[in-house]
């Protein structure tokens, strides 16, 4: 052939420019602003606090197989739950959802290029990582034996463990919550592409912006009050110390003005994964729109006045009490709103059985028989009895695992074809949302047995009679880990061997699927415009690729 | 795009206008400043809660802050949030030299502020009311505080330290702030189309100022001497 006609390469011919490989090398990861890797930089450390939590969890199910513990000595088991609970919320729940599909999403939803304050987001990122270190510290050296609720005046006076680190991670880590819930707020008032009017948002927003108001107004109230508890383990001064003068009370009205909402800051992102993949699934627009946008503001503003639920027993005013059980009980009706609406959309749909799905038709129906035990524990009568048994354990599982965890894998399968631009095996995908619901009920169904049979949570022994229900959870709680497994390895296997996703492999609606898998550096080619609401499954050519 | 780089103007590669870009930057700062509320607010309602409780212990206590020097820091902090506002309409209006003196006034009145509020905090150490580190008093003091139970003369001094070494601590974040400003200020950066950086500081520095607002007549003043 001719030397002359040197064709040139094609550049970029093969793979086109996206937010993956525009840029390489660690620099690029560790000082980016682009939302989209910060998600990332989110997935790879709240994975590696579920699993570590998820270790204690292990160790714990694996000491109570036998009532005189098979295991650990009683101090040690203390720490195992208290460990547990501090990384799980603090450090997996709390940021799950906001911080890896929120920071991923809500820009991409709204038809933005970033967030409002990309360098505040990946300062959030690195504040986590920094309260994370605190209490990974405070594992190293000995763990903390509180529980998480850190109650005084044991956490302030009493207690031999590493609480002042644990708490200056919370209290640190925190803040990089305060930082996400800021900037989804401003950017979803502010960036919306033009024609995305407020009720042409995907829900998943609205959730998103009920949690952010949770994040802006819950946690310095969290922050302030272990601030406190800090001051008072170093100075030994007295605001919740009674010998000192000071009303340990306080503390858990502080604590739990935050930790209640918390619950909500868990429960509230999945809503919205929820209210995503339903409508996409049946093939059919969401029912009753706007009645599930306002449920979750409702339920953020009712957060607030709900924590004195948790303090039936400690002495408050019966007349209190009354006045919690009875917001308690409102809380339940723009919960019960979401769940009749998404049966709804169900009704008359044409539903496919994607693994993504199989996680949305789990929550429903886990968050529900959550959610109906919460009704038990709001009452004051039956709160009285079941309070500090497994009961509890089981109803907040529930809702936390049931429906938080269940919310976040399915957003993740769902999302995971625009995240990484492959596909996940889907045989293997629905395999393992399988197991997890096996797995998941054989774990805590019988805690509720338990509980309402009287034993206490947080007791490292046991009478013999509860040892065939416990061997049952323990059981299930090795199905469900294995259950956990199985998405992290073919999760990372699609990364390199799964097949080319495509824009929009599920025919959804919303602007994140009308940008290409994944999607390049500023998430649009051209800026979006919106004409139409969401979910309009019914007027949708249905592209499938 | 093009305007962008034109003039003095920055536009962030997120946002479409200056005009949004604008409105994220003051939407941010309240929403940031409604946060700092409820972190100053836990610390209120212990205090509202042990005042109510303690009343006697709290109000002895009270009367040992000195009252001149806290009201001459209140002035002080009102000069200061005064000068601030006219430095958000210096820049506004370009006038470089007038923001460069304001900027540098604020930051003057905010270190007397510190100053004083120094000065206080190592009065209550010759007095030894500091909590935990210094807790003895003798004399007068002691004699004063006593009726009201010492312990609770303690937990007052707690709060008092907390809440006004908070306080300050975010005086001093405030003038960390000014100084970045005075800096870019000297650079001619602000004019008419771009001021949000002084605004938004102002901002703080007026939260910052209401925080004071609220904490002179709870400590200082009510229940001790009115």
């Amino acid at each position: 052939m001719s030397t002359a006609t040197t064709v040139a390469p094609e550049p970029r011919a093969a793979t086109p420019l996206n937010y993956l490989n525009v840029e390489y090398g660690w620099r690029s990861w560790l000082f980016t602003k682009d939302h989209k890797r910060i998600a990332l930089l989110y997935l790879i450390s709240i994975t590696f606090y579920f699993f570590i939590g998820g270790a204690f969890a292990v160790l714990m199910r694996i000491h109570l197989i036998d009532p005189q513990g098979a295991l650990v000595q009683p101090e040690t088991y203390n720490k195992l739950f208290t460990m547990h609970g501090i990384i799980m919320i603090f450090f997996f729940l709390i940021p799950s959802i906001p911080s890896v599909l929120g920071n991923f999403l809500v820009p991409l939803m709204i038809g933005a290029r970033d967030l409002a304050f990309p360098r505040l987001n990946l300062l959030s990122w690195y504040i986590y990582m920094l309260g994370g270190a605190f209490t990974m510290y405070s594992v190293i050296h000995g763990g903390v034996d509180t529980g998480w609720t850190f109650y005084t005046p044991y956490s302030s006076t009493y207690a031999n463990s590493q609480v002042i680190p644990a708490a200056l991670g919370i209290f640190i880590t925190g803040f990089s919550s305060i930082l996400t819930g800021l900037n989804f707020i401003v950017t979803i008032h502010k960036m919306r592409a033009p024609g995305m009017t407020w009720f042409r948002m995907p829900l998943f927003l609205w959730s998103m912006y009920a949690t952010s108001i949770i994040f802006v107004l819950g946690t310095p109230v969290l922050a302030i009050a272990l601030f406190l508890l800090f001051l008072e383990r170093v100075f030994q001064v007295g605001i919740f110390t009674p010998a000192l003068g000071g009303d340990p009370l306080l503390f858990q009205h502080l604590f739990w003005f935050y930790s209640h909402p918390a619950v909500y800051i868990m429960i509230l992102p999945a809503m919205g994964v929820i209210s995503e993949i339903v409508p996409c699934f049946s093939r059919k627009r969401i029912f009753g729109y706007k009645v599930i946008g306002f449920s979750s503001v409702a339920i953020a503003v009712l957060s607030f006045l709900v924590w004195g639920h948790h303090m039936f027993v400690t002495g408050q005013s019966i007349y209190t009490g009354l006045v919690f059980s009875a917001l308690s009980f409102m809380v339940a009706i723009p919960s019960a709103i979401k769940v009749f609406n998404w049966t709804a959309t169900l009704y008359k749909g044409s539903i496919s059985y994607d693994a993504p799905m199989l996680y949305a038709l789990g929550f429903i129906g886990l968050f529900t028989m959550g959610g109906l035990t919460g009704l038990f524990l709001a009452s004051l009568s039956t709160d009285v009895q079941l309070n500090g048994t497994y009961f509890i354990v089981a109803h907040f599982h529930y809702i936390m695992v049931g429906g938080a965890v269940m919310g976040y894998l399915g957003g993740m399968h769902y999302w995971w074809p625009k995240i990484s631009g492959r596909l996940y095996p889907e045989i293997w995908a629905r395999l393992a949302a399988a197991i997890i619901f096996v797995g998941f009920n054989l774990t805590f169904f019988p805690q509720f047995m338990l509980g309402y049979l009287g034993m206490p949570r947080r007791y490292a022994f046991y009478p013999a009679e509860f040892q065939f229900l416990n061997v049952m959870s323990s059981a299930g709680a090795s199905i469900l880990g294995v259950g956990y497994l199985i998405p992290l390895i073919y999760f990372a296997w699609s990364m390199r061997y799964g097949p080319i996703a495509g824009p929009n492999p599920w025919g959804a609606t919303g602007l994140e699927w009308q940008t290409p898998s994944p999607p390049p550096k500023d998430n649009f080619e051209q800026p979006p415009a919106v004409a139409d609401e969401a979910y309009d499954y019914a007027h949708q050519e249905v592209g499938l690729v | 795009m093009s305007e962008a780089h034109s003039g003095r103007i920055h536009i962030a590669h997120q946002f479409e206008s200056s005009d949004q870009q604008h409105e994220a930057g003051t939407l941010g700062i309240w929403i940031f400043l409604a946060t700092e509320v409820m972190f100053f607010g836990g610390l209120f309602t212990g205090y509202a809660l042990d005042r109510w409780l303690y009343y006697p212990a709290f109000a002895a206590a009270s009367r040992i802050l000195d009252i001149r020097l806290g009201a001459i820091n209140t002035a002080v902090l009102l000069t200061s949030s005064f000068t601030m506002a006219l430095s958000v309409r210096a820049a506004q209006t370009a006038k470089r030299g007038a923001l460069a003196l304001l900027l540098i006034l604020t930051m003057l009145l905010g270190a007397v502020f510190l100053g004083i509020k120094g000065f206080e905090y190592y009065q209550k150490f010759v007095e030894h009311v500091v909590p935990s580190l210094d807790f003895a008093p003798q004399g007068e003091v002691l004699a004063r505080l006593a009726p009201g139970g010492l312990g609770h003369a303690q937990l007052f001094f707690c709060f008092y330290f907390f809440m006004t070494g908070l306080h300050a601590l975010h005086m001093i974040v405030g003038l960390g702030l000014l100084f970045v400003l005075l800096l870019r200020a000297l650079g001619s950066e602000f004019n008419a189309g771009y001021y949000a950086p002084v605004e938004v500081t102002g901002l703080y520095w007026h939260f910052v100022d209401i925080i004071w607002i609220f904490l002179f007549p709870l400590l200082y003043l009510i229940g001790g001497r009115f």
